[in-house]
């Protein structure tokens, strides 16, 4: 195939090589230096605060700060047991929130990546008219505050919407309960993320397909491809930066979203994230101090992770999206 | 070129018909699966299917024994009562180990769920068509705005006739709106309580005081030997100075009656009005008075810096003598002397806060609790609220302890510990005068706001009484 001839011209802009460079030299100097370290050191404190206050037993963490643990070193991983296997609190333990975060987020992250794409293709690359007015609609869906749409996003979840006699979206309600047929699954869930995903990622991923070279398109349109296979072949492997740097805003902001998660599943455990756990292991009688960092160190795990694994991506992804409109 | 542009269009435009169908498409089977589940089956069957097994593993050992008491509420096998509420583990626990012979019996799933944010979702809840089954508020004032909106159901006449049988009839005022009686209250907390230490009392030779007098004749003579009689503590983050406005219902109640009291928070008897100067005046001769307070701190003015937590402190170390606190104040003595006993014979007790005048306001309690809300009148629902305004769920649930029901129905031995069975006797008194909290019936701007704030004042910066209460009234909303 032809197409394939052309992913070997170096598309990458040369200018994105500089932007780091340009910044490692200003930043290489001792004072810079000292500085950048300094800072991270303070941003890092809090965390560090966290993670001792999780490693020290209950009576000390709740009585003294996490500083006099130095001068009195007593540490424990019985925080750490009890969050995963279940205590008093939550006897559940933590693993089953964990699970739906999972559930959650993961969808959460493909579903408007996977519309947003190619929707930012189509806007790019297939001209019609009303593009730009489309496009700049969508833009302009970001100044809504998703708090501003959680209730009438309920209401159409639960109630149906129409308007005047023409049903929008149906009444799902069960018979005589209070209950959607969404009651006590992901569904409501993944729907509002992607929804309130949509407009800065068909924004960013926009930007960026925008950016790749018109030449490309033109050979690849000359030698007979199908807008499916050049946003196959060609759009999807060039756009991987962006991709994976939404990827990583996404799913980060799903994995600590605690609203919009109770407002549209609700806090029982066989659908509320991790964050409602974090939230409810406090107790009636208020602060577990212990259990929250421990579970709050859990919880941060996999957002580790998944920015670690994507990290390379990630300053290119954001570079290459903001450049240029 | 056009002529290109134009196709493409068409091709979009074909393209975005598809979609709309396969839209439409969806949208059709979830119409199908809505239609099914209103036939009572699929979707339905599949959310009650652990109910089944759990009903089905009672069915096994106990059906007829134990179940007698449910007999009213039977017939609604397999289905299931959602409850919202803001109480949180490990309470969570205590409830469903307490309705769980209930639930084996009736076959009926309560699916609980606690949140700390219960005041805010359960508004978005009822306006957003999701509301649950059954929640528990605590606050008639929520009750009353939630009912002003629409979405509580007016309680069935089995829950009417147990509260009427069982509670004090103001409990029943707070869950009536206009008419309608909507609410069965549930747990109920004591707030007309004085802490004291029994180990200090009998050094000082004094016997717990059983009138307002004789009260304030023990604050005397401990004054004399030397010792402030009373501590206090209003400091609470963002809710400080609410202890300061218990202090000022207490004494409205006791020393002006509930007529007044009602008045009081309807907004018709003002904070500036000769009734509530006057109970300022007494506050000011009992928490505010220099020889009284504040034990173990300092000054009168410490008992705005102290933190309501540490206010009890002293009395274990004999620096102050008594502290007017709620039932719940039980669960801190923990924290500033582990092991501390609570008994009569103890380390530190309570005594009920005396009345002043039997022919104002007998036996006068000031108190809060939970109201068990509706939102739905299926027959299970109904069986779930006539169960927990019963005297079985408040006994099977005050055995478990650190719990107590203003039901009399529930025998005062069921409470193990004694504070509990102490608040027990006051609250389910049918001669007493009982008020729920002023500051949580008022409007939040006053009850949640310039009350605390200018009671804060009046201790912190000794404010003129006069300037604090016009300050109160002025945040009244108008209407």
């Amino acid at each position: 195939m032809s197409v394939e001839a052309h992913e070997v011209i170096p598309i990458p802009m040369p200018r994105e090589e500089s932007i780091p460079q340009a910044a490692r030299r200003k930043l290489s100097s001792p004072w810079a230096s000292g500085l950048v370290i300094f800072i991270t050191l303070l941003w890092t404190i809090p965390t560090f605060g966290l993670l001792v206050t999780s490693l020290r037993p209950k009576d000390q963490a709740q009585s003294s700060g996490w500083w006099t643990a130095f001068t009195d070193p007593v540490f424990t991983l019985s925080n750490y047991a009890e969050v995963l296997t279940g205590g008093q609190t939550i006897p559940g333990g933590i693993t089953p929130y964990f699970f739906n975060s999972f559930a959650i987020a993961l969808p959460a992250a493909i579903f408007p990546l996977v519309v947003a794409t190619m929707a930012a293709y189509a806007l790019a690359w297939i001209p019609f008219r009303g593009a730009t007015f489309v496009f700049f609609g969508i833009f302009a869906l970001q100044v809504i505050p998703l708090q501003m749409s959680l209730l009438p996003l309920l209401q159409m979840f639960n109630l149906g919407w129409s308007i005047g006699p023409i049903p929008i979206f149906p009444d799902l309600n069960q018979a005589g309960s209070n209950q959607s047929i969404f009651y006590g699954t992901y569904i409501p869930l993944w729907i509002a993320h992607t929804m309130f995903a949509l407009p800065l990622a068909i924004f960013l991923l926009h930007n960026f397909i925008r950016q790749l070279p018109r030449e490309l398109f033109e050979a690849a349109r000359v030698d007979g491809a199908s807008h499916f296979l050049i946003f196959r072949k060609l759009v999807l492997p060039l756009t991987v930066p962006a991709i994976a740097s939404f990827a990583i805003f996404q799913f980060l902001w799903v994995w600590n979203d605690l609203l919009v998660a109770l407002t549209f599943a609700g806090g029982t455990p066989d659908v509320a994230p991790i964050t409602a756990y974090l939230a409810n292991i406090k107790g009636t009688y208020g602060a577990q101090l212990h259990l929250i960092t421990a579970g709050a160190f859990i919880a941060i795990v996999v957002p580790l992770i998944v920015f670690f694994s994507l990290q390379r991506f990630f300053v290119r992804g954001l570079l290459a999206g903001s450049v240029k409109g | 070129m056009t002529a290109m542009k134009r196709r493409r269009g068409a091709a979009l435009l074909a393209g975005g018909i598809a979609a709309t169908m396969l839209l439409a498409a969806c949208g059709g089977s979830s119409d199908e699966a809505a239609s099914d589940s209103a036939g009572g089956d699929t979707a339905a069957e599949e959310t009650t299917e652990t109910t089944e097994t759990t009903e089905d593993a009672g069915a096994g050992d106990a059906v007829a024994a134990g179940c007698e008491a449910y007999a009213d509420m039977m017939g609604n096998e397999g289905s299931t009562v959602t409850l919202f509420t803001s109480i949180l583990p490990p309470e969570q626990q205590l409830f469903e180990q307490a309705w769980a012979d209930f639930e084996s019996c009736t076959g009926i799933d309560i699916v609980y769920e606690g949140s700390d944010q219960f005041e805010a979702q359960l508004p978005t809840r009822i306006a957003g068509g999701n509301a649950p089954d059954i929640a528990f508020i605590p606050q008639p004032g929520l009750l009353a705005k939630l009912v002003e909106s629409g979405g509580p159901v007016a309680a069935p006449a089995s829950v009417s006739a147990n509260v009427d049988s069982y509670w004090n009839p103001a409990w029943k005022a707070y869950g009536t709106v206009g008419d309608t009686f909507y609410a069965a209250p549930l747990g109920s907390n004591m707030k007309s309580f004085v802490w004291y230490s029994p180990k200090y009392f009998a050094e000082w030779g004094i016997e717990v005081p059983t009138t307002w007098d004789e009260m304030f004749a023990a604050a005397d003579a401990i004054a004399a030997a030397g010792v402030k009689p009373f501590c206090g503590g209003i400091e609470s983050g963002g809710a400080t100075g609410w202890p300061a406005t218990d202090w000022l219902e207490q004494i409205v109640l006791r020393t002006q009656g509930g007529e007044v009291y009602d008045k009081w928070v309807a907004g018709e008897v003002k904070f500036d009005s000769p009734e509530i100067k006057g109970a300022m005046d007494v506050l000011q001769g009992w928490m505010k008075n220099p020889d009284y307070a504040n034990g173990g701190f300092g000054d009168v003015q410490t008992i705005a810096t102290t933190a309501f937590q540490d206010a009890g402190g002293p009395i274990l170390n004999g620096e102050c003598a008594m502290l007017q606190q709620a039932s719940f104040y039980a669960n801190f003595w923990e924290n500033f002397q582990p092991g501390t006993t609570i008994a009569e014979d103890g380390d530190v007790f309570a005594f009920y806060l005396p009345e002043v005048d039997a022919a104002v306001a007998p036996n006068p309690v000031v108190g809060g609790g939970e109201f068990v809300t509706a939102f739905a009148d299926r027959p299970e629902v109904q069986a779930v609220q006539t169960y927990l305004s019963s005297p079985e769920f408040a006994t099977s649930k005050a055995a478990l302890g650190t719990w107590v029901s203003a039901n009399s129905g529930v025998p005062l031995d069921t409470y193990a510990n004694p504070i509990d069975r102490l608040s027990a006797e006051f609250l389910t008194n049918p001669d007493g005068t009982f008020r729920f909290d002023a500051s949580d019936l008022m409007p939040a701007a006053v009850g949640a706001g310039a009350e605390w704030t200018e009671m804060t004042a009046w201790f912190a910066e000794d404010k003129p009484t006069d300037e604090v209460l016009k300050a109160i009234d002025a945040a009244w909303p108008a209407s």
